[in-house]
């Protein structure tokens, strides 16, 4: 039983998710608009046409690896394992191209649409939850990963 | 002072924003896939950080409702499609796929270029690039259909 739940740091994400919460908070009822990473990428890099306005999602953007330095600095050193750069490569244009063309991802309808009880965020984050989960099986029954 | 009201609300949200998802260790790209691997050892950790989010966000959009204009900002812009369609499932389990071979979404992608610059930039790069493919596919079908 224990072996299960060995590297669950359950107070820690939910301190996390909490700050999250509150991002996506004050981006509704500050700017009046959806904290969505992928579409404010989109939105930044001119491959969006709607959406906030380019300097409001570019600083968003530096915001993120910002705050990610403050909280790093503040918790000590941080673990973080990730694969090799072809698989990496592979998987940043599946999430690219999936982002647009389901209008989303963990952000924009995992947090911002679930909690709003949107049918579309749900049926979306039921999907890339089902997707990322046989994907993670897939792999290591291969042992690809 | 009035442009500094637009402009302080995004990097206040992406920093804290960044900071939660570093809190919250969605960062490593090993934990987010621990939290996938339901059939092998099961990490439960992600489940927390969305379930914070979420009801934080819960009390937001009760607020939301009560709120003629966001208070720095002139109205309110939300998606409103409530539409099931191909494209949503077909983009979000392509999304899912990627996600789950690396472990990586974009919030914590992005934030991990200031953690682990080197090893997150090929994925950044192919996002963006993906997201370019999407843009020029989706400007041919424009011109097919004028």
């Amino acid at each position: 039983m224990s072996s299960i739940f060995a590297n669950a740091q359950p107070l820690h994400g939910l301190v996390g998710g909490v700050l999250i919460g509150l991002a996506a908070a004050l981006m509704l009822l500050g700017a009046g608009r959806i904290a969505g990473v992928s579409g404010i990428t989109a939105r930044a890099t001119g491959l969006a046409e709607s959406g906030m306005s380019r300097s409001s999602a570019w600083l968003f953007l530096m915001g993120l690896p910002l705050g990610a330095i403050l909280a790093a600095a503040a918790m000590g050193t941080q673990k973080a394992s990730f694969a090799p750069w072809p698989v990496l490569a592979i998987a940043g244009l599946l999430v690219g191209i999936g982002t647009r063309v389901g209008s989303g991802c963990t952000s924009g309808h995992g947090v911002c649409g679930v909690s709003r009880l949107s049918a579309r965020s749900m049926v979306a984050t039921a999907t890339f939850m089902a997707a990322g989960i046989a994907t993670v099986a897939i792999t290591t029954i291969l042992g690809a990963r | 002072m009035d442009r500094l009201r637009h402009l302080l609300p995004p990097l206040l949200s992406g920093a804290l924003f960044g900071g939660g998802l570093t809190i919250g260790g969605m960062t490593d790209p090993a934990r987010v896939r621990g939290f996938l691997d339901l059939f092998g050892s099961w990490d439960p950790t992600l489940a927390f950080v969305m379930g914070g989010a979420v009801i934080v966000m819960a009390i937001a959009w009760r607020l939301q409702a009560r709120m003629v204009r966001p208070l720095f900002g002139e109205r309110f812009a939300l998606p409103d499609r409530t539409d099931l369609d191909g494209k949503l499932i077909t983009g979000s389990a392509l999304f899912g796929i990627g996600w789950g071979l690396a472990g990586l979404c974009p919030g914590p992608a992005i934030a991990s270029l200031a953690l682990a610059p080197a090893a997150v930039f090929p994925f950044v790069g192919a996002m963006i690039l993906g997201m370019a493919l999407h843009r020029l596919l989706e400007m041919g079908a424009a011109r097919v259909q004028a």
